[in-house]
């Protein structure tokens, strides 16, 4: 690891980064279970391109740290036959954009396992899955395609927005006994660091994080885009004195509907920030889930402050196209407005 | 085990190639070829392969009258391949894992599942689905080759815990050589080299396009060459061969001889005799005479004859069997028939726990049912 231990109330902690957290996280459920293993491309000897997965190779050696052939078909419908065995195989996509060549295996088998086999079968298996822009990377290297999984019944969809999370929701996601896809936004992986236990600790997969408390209006978001959103917030605090809450959905399927609606509830306002297409994207499942579950107490049109319908651009335009602090800004301040 | 040549004698019709590596022990008139050898079965396990395939062929018919009465929707047709079938899953053992696909009806059969569980899908309830905990069959897969890699990480898991007495066996079509999960699939059982027996049933047809434009390769069998996994080509309509290089894969599959591989690719030459599924018109896209070609060696005939030409089988024996096969699908398409199942399985069995907004979703389904009857949420379709 590349921070050292100190102790903060009487418990160990580590200052590390989102992927060194999930690089903890999987060494700490792999030392704990002798069932996790992790496969890949580069997952290894390499430790992962993003060091996610450094030093567990060294560690507990090549039967559960795997480097495979480049196949992501073979990846994943290997995993479900490992799964089948009572192992718990996290396997690792080296990005989104390169996931659909096992989109079959994951929507059409992973997926519906369970109820393929009226309960006798189950796939417990995360996905790991860099996603997201803004960190320069080649064409097919940026995606943000989460509404595909949402839509998929049978998968649960985790992303993280910090360290503590990471580690948390990656511990919930090896326990669940139904597949997970985690995906990490690797814009942050490595932009700051907060305290992280080295003890084993979980975060629940039913709950969203209300990250800044408000009552002017509620902004609903996940993953690399909840920084935006409250250096956003903050602005406009200062600026403009509007007061936003933040929401950090941190499980984007199932929702956490009662946090959702309560926050709306109480501010009868709502941006929601997604760096993916707008178009089908989660924005409009969420702001639809409002409508049906507190129209009564809306103030103004829910707002979506997103990705554009086309594919990410590459990098010389990727800040116009990412939902920056600016634009966040722009979008709640014409929604408090109204 | 490399590609041999068993019997010496290869007695085919036009459309295979005339093979002189393609494992044969029967010829066509269910007579022990010269230099090939029978697998060692006692007489009743010789009648239970029969009995099974015979099963099979009159559960095949049955389905098919079923689906035109429209008591069963649609159904893919297994006439021609039940040999096969019911071979490879006898060569199974108990604890060894069944990968089938939509047309193995009658390997998961003779690997353990109920007739009447067959039947239920094709009625329309999903219970059917539900698989008995002693046996290791996996759901039939719909989509092409997605079973391939699958199987593959069983048999890697199983070994990875050193639990090399298990094999599996998983089914394909020759469609599925054409797609990129077969590729990955066996690229994988070679580089892990996992106790995995892949069985390509090349029936020559994929729907409407021959087994020649699904390849270029002289055989299917070849392509395990690039694989570096082993291959044998054999005789799919010869229920005894079948039975003899699956028995002698899996076995390899638990245990190597030293240098040997545990994976291996049987090319089961067959033929489908019927559609590809009741949707299907095969009149459209081959011949007739094709068909005709095929049929001497039909394997429920050839079994049968070989039984009667050792005098393990008689006509007494033979209608009795028939009537137990004939009982044994009535049976299985009454209790299919029986079956009734509640709007909440629509539900179940989505995630381990239902999800909170799912339980909404039933509990509002539930209040409109009541509120309405069961009958008003067909009106609208009728």
């Amino acid at each position: 690891m590349s921070s050292t231990a100190s102790t903060q109330s009487g418990q160990t902690v580590q200052r590390l980064a989102l992927v060194e957290a999930i690089q903890d996280g999987l060494y700490t459920e792999m030392a704990q279970d002798d069932s996790v293993v992790v496969l890949g491309e580069d997952v290894g000897k390499n430790g992962g391109v993003f060091r996610a997965t450094d030093q567990l190779y060294e560690e507990f050696g090549e039967d559960r740290v795997i480097d495979t052939p480049l196949a992501e078909a073979g990846i994943i419908g290997a995993s479900i036959g490992l799964a089948q065995t009572g192992m718990k195989p996290v396997p690792e996509m080296q990005f989104m954009g390169f996931m659909y060549p096992a989109f079959d295996q994951i929507v059409s088998h992973a997926a519906r396992l369970r109820s393929r086999s009226q309960g006798q079968y189950s796939v417990p298996m995360v996905i790991r899955a860099p996603y997201g822009g803004g960190i320069r990377a080649p064409e097919h290297h940026s995606e943000s395609k989460e509404a595909f999984f949402v839509h998929e019944p049978g998968l649960k969809v985790v992303s993280p927005s910090t360290p503590y999370d990471a580690k948390g929701l990656l511990a919930a996601s090896i326990h669940d006994p139904d597949p997970v896809i985690f995906l990490e936004p690797k814009l942050i992986y490595r932009a700051f660091r907060e305290d992280v236990p080295t003890k084993p600790y979980a975060v629940s997969l039913s709950e969203a994080a209300v990250r800044r408390e408000g009552n002017d209006i509620s902004v609903y978001t996940w993953g690399a885009m909840t920084r935006p959103a409250l250096i956003a917030a903050e602005n406009l605090s200062q600026s403009h004195g509007i007061d936003a809450e933040v929401i950090d959905l941190r499980t984007l399927s199932p929702l956490d509907i009662e946090t959702i609606t309560d926050s709306f509830k109480k501010t009868g306002r709502a941006a929601i920030v997604h760096e993916a297409p707008k178009t089908g994207g989660l924005g409009a499942e969420i702001a639809t889930t409002i409508q049906e579950e507190a129209l009564v107490h809306q103030e103004a049109p829910i707002k979506r402050i997103a990705g554009f319908d086309a594919p990410m651009p590459l990098h010389s335009l990727e800040d116009y196209y990412l939902p920056q602090a600016v634009r966040i800004q722009d979008g709640i301040r014409e929604t408090v407005d109204f | 085990m490399n590609m041999k040549n068993e019997a010496g004698n290869t007695d085919l019709p036009a459309p295979v190639r005339q093979d002189s590596e393609l494992v044969q022990v029967l010829d066509a008139e269910g007579n022990v070829l010269p230099q090939a050898s029978v697998p060692d079965l006692s007489d009743r396990e010789l009648l239970e392969l029969y009995e099974t395939i015979k099963l099979a062929r009159h559960f095949d018919q049955r389905a098919i009258s079923f689906q035109r009465q429209g008591r069963l929707a649609t159904y893919a047709p297994m006439t021609g391949q039940e040999g096969s079938q019911v071979a490879t899953s006898m060569a199974l053992a108990e604890q060894d894992w069944l990968f089938p696909t939509y047309r193995e009806h009658a390997a998961k059969y003779a690997h353990g599942m109920e007739l009447a569980s067959l039947f239920e899908p094709l009625r329309g309830y999903r219970d059917g689905y539900a698989i008995p905990e002693d046996v290791n069959v996996m759901p039939e897969y719909i989509p092409i080759a997605t079973q391939v890699p699958q199987a593959m990480g069983m048999a890697w898991g199983h070994k990875l815990q050193g639990k090399t007495d298990t094999a599996v066996l998983c089914h394909l079509g020759d469609g599925a050589t054409s797609e990129g999960d077969f590729h990955e699939g066996l690229n994988f059982a070679g580089v892990f080299d996992v106790p995995a027996v892949f069985v390509c049933n090349n029936n020559q047809w994929a729907i409407s396009v021959p087994r020649e434009r699904q390849t270029a390769s002289e055989t299917i069998a070849t392509k395990a060459q690039a694989y570096g996994i082993d291959s044998v080509r054999v005789d799919g309509l010869d229920p005894l061969a079948v039975y003899k290089v699956t028995s002698e894969a899996l076995e390899k599959a638990r245990n190597p001889a030293p240098g040997e591989l545990r994976p291996t690719l049987i090319e089961s030459v067959q033929y489908r005799f019927g559609a590809h599924t009741t949707a299907d018109d095969p009149s459209v896209y081959r011949d007739e005479s094709e068909e005709e070609a095929w049929r001497d060696r039909d394997p429920v005939d050839r079994i049968e004859k070989y039984l009667y030409n050792e005098d393990i089988l008689d006509s007494d024996l033979e209608s009795e069997i028939q009537d137990r096969i004939e009982q044994a699908v009535s049976e299985a398409i009454e209790t299919a028939e029986q079956t009734e199942t509640s709007p909440d399985n629509i539900v179940e069995h989505v995630y381990d726990d239902v999800p909170a907004r799912l339980e909404e979703q039933r509990d509002e389904l539930n209040r409109l049912r009541e509120k309405y009857d069961d009958g008003a949420f067909s009106e609208v379709l009728e």
